[in-house]
């Protein structure tokens, strides 16, 4: 049993090569725009929250993005628990396993695991699969467990792989349109991949910011620092 | 001033605080001529330190619980004030732990520090070095992410490769028949308890050990040959407090910056000193499609893959894995140079030094990629020259053409 794992996962590791080939589009994500993260907020808990949860991020910390309590409270929590809880839901884990094969992931830290650039592609990467359960699939996540949730608003996209000789080509073409166009669904996009880089990791703006001074203390310390040792040194030889 | 010298005698006359601060500090005579590389002992002692303090924080916390475990790290990164930043100093502290002591054993290799009389020395740093990892393979358990979880199921599994009694004694380290809630808890009390013990006792011995015989300098000649006839002080050496610690502070400095440079700004450092799918929850059932040690570990991963099973057996590469740790123990009985330090080597064992710096950076590298026909066969090349460095020396070590040392230490 033990020999199978660790073969398994040398096995494994032999295969990572061929699964992570995809091309990824860049994100653009800018953390100091809180509009952009407001509005990616918004989509969240209208679109996201209803299935997966983020149970690492409290309702009340979206102060950090320019909101104050009683906004948070009257437009991003529709299930009535107080703004210090965590953005959880009701979905049942066993259930939901049922339904969609996996359990949706709890999105907390998911811009770390993932990536923006990944979260920015898969978004943007569901197209219509008739093979697959849901009728839909990701060109981010081969035969992903999750329907499109947004494609009233960005339409229906259909995969076109053409053959050159040995390589292929695959495009995503718009097939239905939906409600936004092509560029305002990219910016919606964007919008919620920000929010969810904020999410994953909500002091960044503060590490960053006080890094600045403690490197700035240190510098003047080394100064004063390496004097002292000169003025210890100077008997020295 | 006058009761605080009372106080002082009072102390000494019960405890020998005085005696201490001279042996081992004002009169503690070292080497003047230290170059760079004699920074990183006291910069290790300094990160020794730094992840004490921020473990015990941390344990303030931290939930050893498989269903826990996860969110309450995600819980000291948020609600807990300042928790992010003892948790990033704690995991950045984790990887430049290994790189000062990596820099401090490349010293040692480089003035032959581990030769006579240092042999003990040398034993209790390889102790440390030991100790070190497994304080750090069970600490990055606890964090509860899937490469924590997967990194730990691999290495323990290497156990299992251990002939008649392998099975019993992986399923003895884990206490139950995969990575589990058992697991996670034993390995949280190693870390936080049994290892940094150990840990703190090797450091005492090591220093004990060192200042017995007195420090080597990048000359490698002994300074307790030339003594000044009235004081018996050596005359190449200068007494440890004050110069060597006012050095050591602009030392700490320069490290503190590199360390707040990567706390505050690229904590994961690119995915190196935390890997991004470590922020994936532990899922005993879906194995990750690519499970890498974290960097300080990865050259002898390298070595471990690079040994094909033998018999059905992955105990051969387990094997190899062990011997090129446990080698380096061996340098002060390998080396039979007529000189210390690398100033007066000759070009055989320059060489050699390179091709072994090349060989555990190579196999560092390799260790993080996924398995290629091309990188096994590198893989091996590298292990090969890696164990050579250690076993041809008795032999290159003895005919290569050293220069004479000088009498005295040369600034």
């Amino acid at each position: 049993m033990k020999k199978i794992l660790f073969l398994a996962s040398l096995l494994a590791s032999t295969m990572a090569f061929a699964s992570s080939d995809i091309h990824l589009d860049k994100a653009p994500v800018r953390l100091d725009d809180n509009a952009s993260l407001q509005r990616g907020a918004k989509t969240f808990v209208n679109y996201c929250l209803p299935c997966h949860s983020a149970q690492a991020m409290r309702y009340n910390r979206l102060q950090d993005i320019g909101l104050t309590e009683q906004q948070i409270k009257d437009n991003l929590i529709f299930t009535g628990v107080k703004v210090g809880d965590p953005m959880t839901n009701s979905m049942n884990k066993g259930e939901a396993q049922a339904w969609f094969g996996a359990a949706p992931p709890d999105l907390s830290v998911i811009s770390r695991s993932r990536g923006a650039d990944w979260l920015y592609t898969y978004l943007r990467g569901f197209y219509r699969d008739e093979t697959r359960p849901t009728g839909w699939n990701n060109v981010a996540f081969d035969k992903v467990g999750m329907p499109h949730v947004l494609y009233e608003l960005q339409g229906e996209q259909v995969l076109h792989v053409e053959k050159h000789g040995e390589h292929e080509t695959h495009k995503l073409m718009l097939d239905k349109p939906g409600k936004l166009t092509p560029a305002e669904y990219d910016g919606m996009a964007a919008d919620l991949v920000n929010y969810l880089v904020f999410m994953g990791e909500p002091m960044k703006a503060t590490r960053m910011k006080l890094g600045i001074v403690v490197l700035l203390f240190l510098g003047v310390f080394f100064v004063v620092a390496y004097m002292l040792k000169k003025e210890y040194w100077k008997d020295i030889h | 001033m006058n009761s605080l010298t009372n106080l002082l005698g009072w102390v000494d006359a019960r405890f020998p605080l005085t005696k201490l601060w001279k042996e081992h500090l004002s009169e503690y005579y070292a080497p003047k001529n230290f170059n760079f590389w004699y920074f990183f002992g006291s910069l290790a002692l300094l990160v020794l330190v730094i992840q004490i303090v921020s473990g015990i924080f941390l344990t303030m916390h931290y939930k050893p619980d498989a269903a826990l475990a996860f969110y309450s790290v995600e819980y000291i990164m948020r609600d807990v004030p300042w928790g992010w930043l003892i948790r990033y100093i704690h995991s950045t502290g984790a990887s430049m732990f290994f790189v000062v002591v990596y820099l401090h054993m490349f010293r040692g290799l480089m003035y032959g520090s581990y030769r006579k009389p240092r042999e003990l020395i040398w034993i209790f740093g390889m102790c440390i070095y030991l100790a070190l990892m497994a304080e750090a393979f069970m600490g990055y358990l606890l964090p509860w992410g899937q490469m924590s979880y997967w990194g730990a199921q691999v290495i323990v599994n290497l156990f299992s490769a251990v002939p008649f009694v392998g099975a019993d004694l992986s399923l003895w380290i884990r206490g139950d028949y995969v990575i589990s809630d058992a697991t996670l808890n034993r390995f949280f009390a190693f870390h936080v308890a049994a290892i940094p013990l150990v840990l703190v006792g090797l450091v005492v011995a090591h220093i004990i050990a060192l200042h017995e015989v007195g420090s080597n300098n990048p000359d490698g000649v002994e300074i307790k040959k030339n003594k000044d006839p009235v004081t018996h002080i050596p005359l190449d050496g200068i007494p440890f407090h004050p110069y060597y610690t006012v050095k050591d502070i602009v030392g700490v400095v320069v490290f503190l910056m590199v360390f707040s440079a990567i706390v505050f700004f690229a904590p994961d450092l690119g995915g190196y000193f935390i890997e991004d799918n470590n922020f994936f929850p532990a899922d005993p059932l879906k194995t990750p499609p690519h499970i890498a040690p974290v960097w300080y570990f990865t050259p002898f991963y390298a070595v471990l893959r690079a040994v094909p099973p033998m018999f059905g057996s992955q105990f051969p590469g387990v094997i190899a894995m062990g011997v090129a740790v446990m080698i380096i123990c061996f340098l002060p009985w390998l080396d039979r140079s007529p000189v210390k330090s690398i100033r007066y080597r000759g070009p055989i064992y320059k060489t050699a030094l390179a091709l072994f710096v090349v060989s555990f950076l190579g196999l560092g590298w390799l260790g993080m990629l996924p398995v290629t026909p091309l990188y096994t066969v590198l893989s091996q090349i590298l292990t090969t020259v890696y164990l050579g460095f250690f076993l041809l020396m008795p032999w290159y070590t003895k005919i290569d053409k050293c220069k004479p040392e000088p009498e005295r230490v040369t600034g």
